[in-house]
């Protein structure tokens, strides 16, 4: 047995990096214990042929909270943006692409925008963004407790029926009458542009199993873009070095606070004392003590593979098999020999966020087939050529391509071994469709398909944000009642992944949150 | 009429299942007075309310326990996964043994109660009241057993009565008057096996016997043969009411409400509300609704099932109890004229603190009706000890030869 730590984190994501680091600048001994051979979790970069590294699964920085940012000082650690507020560019198989950005909507080969449609757009994107705002605050807070009598859990759930009341009747009327709405009849009734539409619906549905047509799926764009990034709303980011370099700034935040790191250390299962949290065994059968536990792994396997069903409720144990967390979202990575060229996109705009998906009926029938295990025709696609603005990631004048492939079903029928290939060839034919001559210029290309994901990372289900972002897994009800506030029922252990409040997307909230919540509830001895 | 198909395909058709004793008890229900229990048929009066009582109290009785739900548990975590279901410290009861134990859901609000039988060091019984094979499939998540049902293919029977023992004996069964309360033993008559437990819900002597469905009736048989000295008798529904209310026991659903069924917030009990702490081990380990109740503990009860003894002799059914004659603090769930003890009795729920005032000043609001006139009574009412009949000769081993 070694020394004893006020704290031990299981798992060095950026979660688990940020949850470590706030407790270690409160003056906490804390180990992080990494199961893989390096740190980084789903925000890492990673080699795929010599010379060419690819962000390996999370590709954009959506909004990795400034408040983390700067309590870690992730600046002075080395986190440099390649490209800040990206804009995206919805493809056209034809060339005539659409870009939306801060400025609104602009049209590239002649494509013309509806003055309707600008108008509409603006108005959409105001009335989200309003919305958005009013749920913001609550991001960063741990949720209320439901049914509790502790003045703080019903002050906040009143504050947040105020965030929305306080807008007024007519805007508190309309977000009552589409906050539980599918993103398709929001969008649809609103704007005219399919490629507009879709690209809108996107957003709501990027790594989870939901359709545009699926419910609630408006909430979901709300939590999106409830988040910020350098001041704007949902603006997306490219770190220099790629993902990784995220993750690698964390661990020297951590570090200098004091922190340590040990990874390939694998934790098996937690020791506990009838209702308390005394340490973790790891796979090798040694142990090690400490006064709390945090895990950023998946509430699935935190509760029932790490602390063990027999230390819970029956009930609550089953509640816990119920979470759904079964992914959606495969990562297409690609090195290229020379920059890909998209039919009728300026080169300059490569730098950008593009977009394949043309209508959000051709999003919902590339859904449908991943309802019942089978693949895709034409999968919608979030491409990033991160090499345009951070050279150092590949050779001299090759490139890298990245793309997150949203809807590739976890339990495929006839199972991924047999058919990872193929579906990589109709990923990249696809791709050749809107940037002809870009499989001639392959030096490699990967696809990580769910079950892929979850060998990797360990999140069961392979799902990107540890558990569907929908209404009955938010806020306090995420991942499930009765751990929502990041404490779980036995005392010690806490929960500080992307399964918690406010869940998924790189992020560290979830980790800041948790952190925050066991120095409230552990006062120092 | 009854819709019957008795082919197991097409099992989910059936509207009521007879039992493996029903040509019996059918011949014997001279009254034709039936009640459906978990989905079976059985006799709720076999003649005469009266006689199927006394014949308990002074000879033996028998009642069709069949329709009792049955679930075996085996495989290498049973152990670990009975600890974790029930409030009670399931290592304690040996193999050979029986126990009464409740379970509770995360709030600490019991589920229902039962008998739990130990067979062997990994394989066990439950026998309830109410179908819990829902309950108990998730809670073995996590764990490595194996559930089964035996409702169907457990056949029970209640011999109940201070002459039960004489009579077991003369059927073969040697030895019987060895066992202790909460003792079981397997027997193998000449073609079938046996197995005899000393429990039972009337609060006399008694035993229970439980046999493969298909020898039912031959067990009926010999037990019948066998008494031809001592008139076993079968008792129905209705009587085994009245002599459960003398015992003290309570049903769920009739004297509390299963946190399973409960709707309103306040309906679900913890083991303490109902009288019934003895039978919860906070110090075992982790049990579902554990963390709950301790809470529960430092809290202390809002209600308790209380034995009420009432004045005068109309039995207080479904009446209200006022404390000061004006305020309203708990209803009675079960009462009757005890015919043995010559009180009128009644279990109740009494709202905190009432439950626990000997000096309560409590009064019960009966209404009774004769010849079409309905009267109010209120007569006063204590809290006394439960049981109210609690005879020697229940726990006597070996009992007496009567």
């Amino acid at each position: 047995m070694s020394a004893r730590h006020d704290a031990i984190v299981i798992g060095a994501g950026h979660n688990g990096l940020v949850a470590a680091t706030t407790l270690a600048k409160a003056g906490r001994k804390v180990l992080v214990l990494e199961a893989r051979d390096d740190p980084g979790g789903a925000a890492t970069t990673e080699e795929i042929a010599p010379g060419f590294r690819v962000p390996a699964l999370a590709h954009l920085l959506i909004r990795l909270d400034p408040t983390v940012e700067q309590e870690m000082a992730l600046e002075s650690h080395g986190l440099r943006y390649a490209q800040r507020d990206l804009s995206s560019v919805a493809l056209d198989p034809e060339g005539r692409h659409l870009v939306i950005d801060e400025k609104g909507l602009d049209g590239l080969g002649g494509r013309a925008i509806e003055a309707r449609d600008r108008e509409a757009h603006r108005r959409l994107c105001e009335r989200l963004r309003g919305y958005a705002g009013a749920l913001k605050p609550f991001l960063s807070r741990t949720p209320p407790r439901l049914g509790s009598s502790r003045w703080a859990d019903n002050a906040n759930l009143m504050r947040l029926g105020w965030a929305i009341r306080r807008q007024g009747r007519e805007q508190m009327r309309e977000f009552l009458r589409i906050v539980l709405l599918n993103v398709a009849d929001l969008v649809e009734d609103e704007i005219e542009d399919p490629l507009l539409q879709a690209a809108i619906a996107l957003d709501a549905v990027l790594g989870g199993h939901a359709g545009p047509r699926s419910p609630n799926t408006v909430l979901t764009l709300l939590h999106r873009l409830a988040g910020e990034g350098d001041g704007l709303p949902a603006a997306r980011a490219l770190p220099v070095g790629g993902m990784g370099a995220v993750t690698e700034a964390m661990v020297r935040a951590f570090r200098s606070a004091g922190g340590e790191l040990r990874c390939g250390a694998p934790v098996s299962r937690l020791r506990v004392d009838t209702d308390h949290v005394t340490g973790v065994v790891l796979s090798d059968g040694s142990e090690i003590e400490a006064r709390s536990v945090l895990t950023s792994t998946n509430p699935k396997h935190a509760f029932l593979d790490l602390l063990g069903a027999e230390h819970l409720d029956a009930g609550f144990a089953l509640r816990v098999t119920q979470i759904r967390m079964k992914g959606a979202t495969g990562k297409l990575n690609i090195a290229l020999r020379a920059a890909p060229e998209f039919k009728g996109l300026p080169p300059e705009r490569l730098r950008d966020r593009l977009l394949i998906a043309p209508s959000i009926d051709d999003m919902e029938a590339a859904f449908n087939p991943t309802k019942y295990g089978e693949l895709p025709e034409t999968p919608p696609l979030e491409v990033t050529v991160p090499t345009i603005a951070d050279p150092s990631l590949a050779p001299e004048g090759a490139h890298v391509l990245s793309a997150v492939v949203q809807y590739a079903p976890y339990d495929l029928k006839v199972g991924w071994a047999a058919s990872t290939e193929t579906f990589k060839e109709r990923l990249l034919n696809l791709l050749e469709s809107y940037a002809p001559g870009l499989k001639g210029n392959i030096v490699e290309a990967r696809f990580l398909s769910p079950k892929d994901i979850e060998a990797r990372l360990g999140t069961a289900g392979g799902h990107w944000h540890h558990g569907e972002l929908i209404v009955d897994q938010m806020l306090m009800l995420r991942p499930l009642y009765g751990a929502a506030q990041y404490d779980t029922p036995v005392a010690g252990y806490y929960l500080c992944g992307a399964g918690t409040h406010p869940g998924g997307d790189v992020t560290g909230t979830a980790g800041r949150n948790a952190a925050r919540r066991v120095l409230e509830l552990e006062k120092r001895p | 009429m009854m819709l019957r198909r008795n082919t197991s395909e097409s099992r989910h058709f059936e509207a009521v299942r007879e039992t493996p004793f029903h040509p019996r008890t059918a011949a014997h229900c001279l009254a034709n007075q039936w009640t459906r229990w978990a989905g079976y048929t059985v006799p709720d009066l076999y003649d005469d309310m009266t006689n199927e009582y006394f014949a308990v109290r002074n000879q033996v009785g028998v009642l069709d326990l069949s329709p009792m739900c049955k679930y075996r548990i085996t495989g290498s975590d049973a152990e670990r996964y009975m600890n974790r279901l029930l409030t009670r410290d399931i290592r304690k009861v040996k193999p050979g043994r029986v126990a009464y134990a409740v379970w509770c859901d995360d709030d600490g609000y019991v589920i229902d109660d039962g008998t739990i039988f130990r067979f062997g060091e990994s394989d066990f019984r439950i026998c309830c009241q109410e179908y819990q094979l829902g309950w108990l499939c998730h809670s073995a998540i996590g764990f490595d057993v194996r559930i089964e049902e035996e409702t169907h293919e457990v056949a029970a029977l209640a011999f109940q009565g201070p002459t039960s023992c004489a009579v077991l004996k003369r059927a073969g069964f040697s030895g019987v008057e060895t066992l202790r309360p909460f003792d079981m033993k397997d027997y193998k008559l000449t073609r079938y096996p046996v197995t005899i437990s000393r429990t039972g819900f009337t609060g006399d002597l008694g035993y229970e016997l439980w046999v493969p469905a298909e020898y039912a009736l031959d067990l009926w048989d010999a037990l019948f043969e066998a008494g031809t000295l001592h008139d076993p008798r079968p008792f129905g529904l209705q009587a085994l009411d009245l002599l459960r209310i003398e015992a003290g026991f309570i049903v769920t659903n009739n004297d509390f409400m299963s946190a399973e069924l409960a709707l309103r917030r306040n309906r679900g009990r913890t083991p303490f509300e109902l009288g019934l702490g003895r039978l919860v081990d906070l110090g075992k380990g982790h049990f579902t609704g554990r963390r709950a109740l301790v809470e529960a503990e430092k809290v202390g009860p809002r209600f308790r099932v209380v034995a009420l003894e009432i004045d005068r002799n109309k039995p207080a059914n479904d009446a209200l109890i006022y404390a000061g004659g004006r305020k309203e603090v708990g209803y009675v769930t079960s009462a009757a004229w005890s015919p043995t003890c010559k009180r009128n009795i009644a279990l109740a729920t009494l709202k905190a603190p009432y439950c626990d005032r000997a000096d309560g000043d409590l009064s019960v609001e009966i209404y009774v009706k004769k010849e079409l006139k309905w009267y109010r009574l209120k007569p006063r009412a204590r809290i006394v000890e439960r049981p109210f009949f609690d005879p020697a000769r229940r726990r006597a081993t070996p009992p007496g030869e009567t």
